[in-house]
């Protein structure tokens, strides 16, 4: 089904665990300012493995009430101000993982598995942050050989953008081939794109590798530039003065709320070719 | 004359060392330059970079690059912290109130990657702590390189091998270590050094580090 991004960010309810990708891997983000606008509440948010400005704007907005992620920061652009001060405040629960932890947790899910086991992290206090995450035994080792345990994490929605969707309803997401496990971890998967192809690419072998089937899709949206200001490797790239722009004004609330009006609330204006230079 | 961030480089590439693959994680430049100027003396060492922008190293995000570790595959991996203390722990999470950004991978790397560097470039008693506030962390160091210092690491303790340059390290270091009677001076890039890092290195590093390379190289 073929729909609007703001018919996406529709059909994302208060409260669902909502699996995001890093800044780097393409989140939808004219999905975000849609669940900006409609005042999405209680999201909780899992950052596969990291978030950055994407889950940043959220928390802001005042559309998040937990974070699961092994960090959440702006990369180059430094801290994350809105996620940093709603941490130090107490405004949301962070629940601390780290980066394998959390792909090992989508993964036992895409499997249909309750848990899988990881090495390392055993003598980290994360162990102690949390009660979720279990210290095992090898079973199939003759000497002790401790192993951590984590259960499977399945997200209600799992939300991104991608290159291309097709006529079968499938989508083309490349190297990032993260975003699969995602898709076949979540009960339901909303995508927008770029552009769309006709024909089904699942029948061209060299785009194949690079395509997450239809079987996953629940919905997609066109959406151009729909990552801006993040990018898409080899069409835009990160628009990195606007995220040290971004990085600037969110220091204070009073900042964040004057970049909320420029670029979230007028919708018009967000989308328009002036706002999201090439 | 050498930048301070050109010695930093030449010391993590001498760390490095004999190795086949070595990853660079997020905001890296100078581990990432150091990986790269080794790289020039030794064509055959794998860099690879987890942010890459274009020709990224993976096509599974960083879950391969984990998944390389946890095989064994990745030789060396450089860690930080908002903390670092005197048994080599870490913490990415928290300290006197205020919240950073997360352990990222470091709770799993820390263990599983045969040689893991400890880098910081600040060096003060604020993140030289005796015990960090809350253990990203914890694991067996190959070494801790800062921007005044380099530390071996003893089985349980630090050794100070060299400063960058004369100053008070013990009055600027909050964990106890080891230390000669004379502590030399770290050695200086080499001329041979200098070129490749002001040439094939800078143009490398440029793409996924812009600001950086123009700092350093303008």
């Amino acid at each position: 089904m073929a729909a609007r991004p703001e018919q996406l960010a529709a059909l994302v309810p208060d409260g669902a665990l909502l699996a995001l990708p890093p800044d780097y891997s393409m989140p939808s983000m004219a999905v975000v300012r849609e669940l900006i606008l409609q005042k999405r509440k209680n999201l909780r948010l899992l950052g596969v493995p990291v978030l950055g400005m994407c889950a940043d704007l959220l928390i802001g907005a005042g559309c998040v009430a937990e974070v699961e992620s092994s960090a959440v920061s702006l990369g180059e652009a430094g801290l994350a101000p809105r996620f940093t001060e709603a941490v130090e405040k107490g405004e949301i629960k962070m629940r601390d993982a780290t980066c394998p932890a959390v792909h090992t947790a989508l993964q036992a899910s895409e499997k249909g598995v309750p848990f899988m086991p990881l090495r390392g992290v055993l003598g980290s206090d994360l162990m102690r942050v949390r009660p979720d995450w279990r210290e095992s035994v090898n079973p199939f080792s003759p000497e002790k050989d401790p192993i951590l345990l984590v259960p499977a994490i399945a997200p209600d929605i799992a939300l991104f953008h991608a290159r291309w969707a097709d006529e079968a309803g499938n989508v083309w997401v490349g190297r990032r081939r993260e975003l699969a496990t995602i898709a076949h971890a979540a009960k339901q998967t909303f995508v927008t794109y770029e552009e769309l192809k006709p024909g089904d690419m699942l029948e061209d072998e060299l785009l194949a590798p690079g395509v997450i089937s239809a079987a996953y899709i629940t919905a997609v949206a066109p959406s151009k530039r729909g990552a801006w200001p993040l990018g898409i490797a080899g069409v835009y790239d990160i628009d990195d003065a606007h995220l040290a722009q971004y990085a600037k004004a969110a220091r204070t609330r009073e900042g964040f709320q004057r970049y909320l009006e420029e670029f979230v609330c007028t919708a018009a204006k967000s989308y328009s070719p002036a706002s999201s230079p090439a | 004359m050498h930048s301070r961030e050109e010695l930093l480089a030449c010391v993590v590439a001498r760390l490095i060392g004999e190795a086949k693959h070595v990853a660079v994680g997020a905001a890296s430049p100078i581990p990432a330059t150091g990986a790269l100027l080794l790289q020039q003396k030794n064509p055959s060492l794998k860099v690879s970079f987890l942010h890459r922008r274009k020709g990224n190293p993976f096509t599974e995000g960083s879950r391969e690059l984990f998944d390389l570790a946890g095989q064994g595959r990745i030789d060396v991996f450089f860690l930080g912290g908002a903390q670092i203390d005197g048994e080599g722990s870490i913490n990415l999470v928290r300290a006197e109130g205020r919240r950073f950004p997360g352990s990222f991978g470091s709770a799993f790397m820390y263990s599983v990657v045969k040689k893991t560097i400890l880098f910081r470039e600040e060096h003060s008693r604020r993140v030289l702590v005796p015990k960090v506030e809350f253990v990203s962390a914890r694991g067996t160091p190959a070494a801790l390189l800062t921007g005044k210092a380099l530390f071996s690491w003893q089985g349980s303790r630090f050794r100070l091998e060299s400063t960058h340059e004369a100053g008070d390290i013990r009055g600027e270091t909050g964990f106890d270590y080891d230390a000669p009677p004379h502590v030399p001076l770290t050695a200086i890039p080499s001329e041979q050094e200098l070129l490749l890092l002001r040439g094939k290195v800078a143009q490398k590093i440029a793409p996924d580090y812009p600001d950086f390379a123009k700092r350093v190289w303008g």
